[in-house]
């Protein structure tokens, strides 16, 4: 069964308007790898991510995605409630922006404790328990437990937010630009986190970056976009040394450049 | 009593928008806790008066009614008696302030604390129905959640309160879990009420004016107040009994006697605390 990919994205397209935001992209992701996805803006790679979480219904294609139960689904097809129930449990999202991933209302500890809570937590002493070793697992001290999320710093912010999308263990964590917005020391410091959870937790992750450096350092495969389309994949390293599409070739020159 | 008044149909409602709110108080019993929208009228007193108490009213009572309006405990505040003779005018209807000789109560703020009895409808005055809107103010996402029980996030307010206080601190309009299926808002009745909300034997239906919503719990209902397995639903307690009538066992208000800030505690049901003391002097 871990033999499965995880999730199975065949080929998945949208529409907004007259604008083809995604054209037929396919993948599949095996347990425990990351895969990197590098675009220019308004590539459709935030659309892509949306449309693997259940955000945005695609026009066509399927997200096939291996239930608790062993049973392949669809994510695309499966009746709404059906839908979110699988997503709450096997699918963290982290955002750019990270007020858009947390609830700035409420302390740290509540943040991390709510997706354990949603999925049924209630004994309070161990909610609390699971949110300070989360706290410290991404390197916030565990005495910040009831301060909001506002008396944070950005990178604490985004590593908060990191716990809340990772406390309940989803096989499968997708990641819009998580260190964009971020100083160059305190990006590092997040990546370095970020690749020691990944690895610990064994979990699949999709990485949407334009920093082609994240790629190299976090995902075993890189898959670049250009209008809707996958234009190059294959190994981070080998597509990083060698690319065969003129626009990868732009956007690794122009990293060699500066 | 003498009928209704001429010039207003029997309780000031038309019979068309009292049928149509019969409607609704149909399906909110039969789906006990969902919040069922109705199409309001503009009533007589504005909104915060109880008018979605009064639109429910006007649409069950009947001649024979026996009505108790009462308003934070008390049959005497302004807005307790201006209901009552507004059912009084309008539909002529018999009035009272015993809790057990009524076949109507409309409330605000208080359930009785004599036990209710089968064939009794308690009617809630409701400002805010929805209880997800602090997580959630879009209508189209707490109805959502509604539609798929997914209650977990109202956890994260009780959380809050015990990370920040030592313990829940909510204490009206608590919210409750009817029937393990919907959450619900049981109107900003203190904490201590929430018990007798419990498979009571009255039924009880919630109306919300401004908002246009009516709920309601049939007859012995399961009612439960939401809490976590080491932090316990509890009711406030006094260390001291009512001081005019001794009892020991109700929802006590804090007054003030005098010009020289002497407190009391009292009874918040007047009628309740009234009935002891006929009792006592009576034996
Ligand atoms: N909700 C929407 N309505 C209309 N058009 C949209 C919507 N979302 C995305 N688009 C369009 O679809 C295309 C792909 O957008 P998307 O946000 O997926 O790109 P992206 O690769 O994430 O870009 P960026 O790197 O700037 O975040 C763009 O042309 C965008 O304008
Ligand atoms: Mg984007
Ligand atoms: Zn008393």
């Amino acid at each position: 069964m871990s033999e499965a990919p995880l999730p199975e994205i065949d080929r998945l397209a949208k529409r907004y308007g007259e604008r083809q935001a995604v054209r037929g992209v396919s993948f599949a992701l095996w347990p425990g790898e990351v895969l990197a996805i590098v675009g220019e803006s308004g590539s459709g790679k935030t659309t892509l991510l949306n449309m693997i979480a259940g955000r945005v219904a695609p026009d066509a294609g399927a997200v096939r995605f291996r239930s608790a139960a062993g049973a392949v689904v669809d994510l695309a097809a499966l009746p709404e409630a059906d839908l979110r129930r699988l997503v709450r449990r096997e699918i963290g999202f982290v955002h750019q922006n990270p007020r858009d991933g947390l609830r700035l209302s409420v302390s740290a500890g509540a943040n991390i404790g709510e997706p354990i809570m949603a999925a049924g937590a209630r004994h309070y002493g161990s909610i609390r328990r699971a949110a300070a070793a989360w706290l410290e697992r991404v390197e916030i001290d565990p005495a910040r437990l009831d301060d909001l999320p506002a008396t944070f710093s950005g990178g604490m912010q985004q590593r908060l937010q990191i716990a809340r999308a990772l406390v309940t263990e989803p096989r499968l964590v997708l990641m819009d630009e998580p260190t964009g917005g971020l100083d160059v020391s305190v990006q590092a410091r997040l990546l370095d986190l970020l690749r020691r959870l990944v690895a610990d937790l064994g979990i699949s992750v999709v990485l949407v970056t334009h920093d082609l450096g994240v790629a190299r350092l976090l995902a075993h495969r890189l898959m670049v976009m250009q209008q809707g389309q996958v234009v190059e994949s294959g190994v981070t390293d080998q597509v990083l040394d060698d690319p065969h599409h003129p626009y990868t070739q732009l956007l690794v020159s122009s990293v060699l450049a500066a | 009593m003498s009928l209704a008044h001429p010039g207003y149909n029997f309780a000031y409602l038309d019979e068309q928008t009292k049928r149509m709110i019969r409607r609704a108080i149909l399906k909110a019993v039969a789906v006990p806790g969902y919040q069922v929208p109705f199409a309001g009228r503009e009533m007589p007193l504005p909104y915060g008066w109880g008018t979605g108490g009064i639109q429910v009213t006007a649409s069950i009572i009947g001649a024979d009614d026996r009505l108790k309006v009462i308003d934070q405990g008390a049959d005497d505040t302004t807005n307790a008696v201006s209901i009552r003779r507004f059912f009084a005018k309008t539909a002529g209807v018999a009035t009272t302030t015993r809790t057990n000789e009524a076949t109507i109560i409309q409330t605000r703020h208080r359930v009785p604390e004599t036990p209710l009895h089968a064939g009794q409808i308690m009617v809630f005055q409701v400002p805010i129905p929805e209880p997800l809107r602090w997580l959630e103010p879009r209508e189209t996402r707490s109805r959502r959640m509604h539609a798929e029980a997914d209650y977990g996030s109202m956890y994260v307010k009780l959380y809050e309160d015990i990370a920040r206080m030592g313990r829940i601190t909510t204490a009206y309009d608590y919210p409750v879990m009817v029937n393990g299926r919907y959450l619900m808002r049981p109107s900003p009745i203190p904490r201590f009420d929430n018990p007798k909300l419990d498979r009571s034997p009255a039924l009880m239906l919630f109306g919300a004016g401004r908002e246009k919503r009516i709920y309601a719990l049939p007859p012995h209902t399961p009612v439960k107040s939401l809490d976590f397995e080491d932090h316990p639903f509890t009711i406030e307690r006094w260390t001291q009994r009512c001081q005019r009538c001794g009892a020991g066992d109700s929802f006590l208000d804090e007054i003030v006697i005098d010009d020289r800030g002497t407190r009391r505690f009292v009874c918040s049901d007047t009628d309740h605390c009234d009935t002891r003391l006929e009792r006592r002097s009576a034996s």
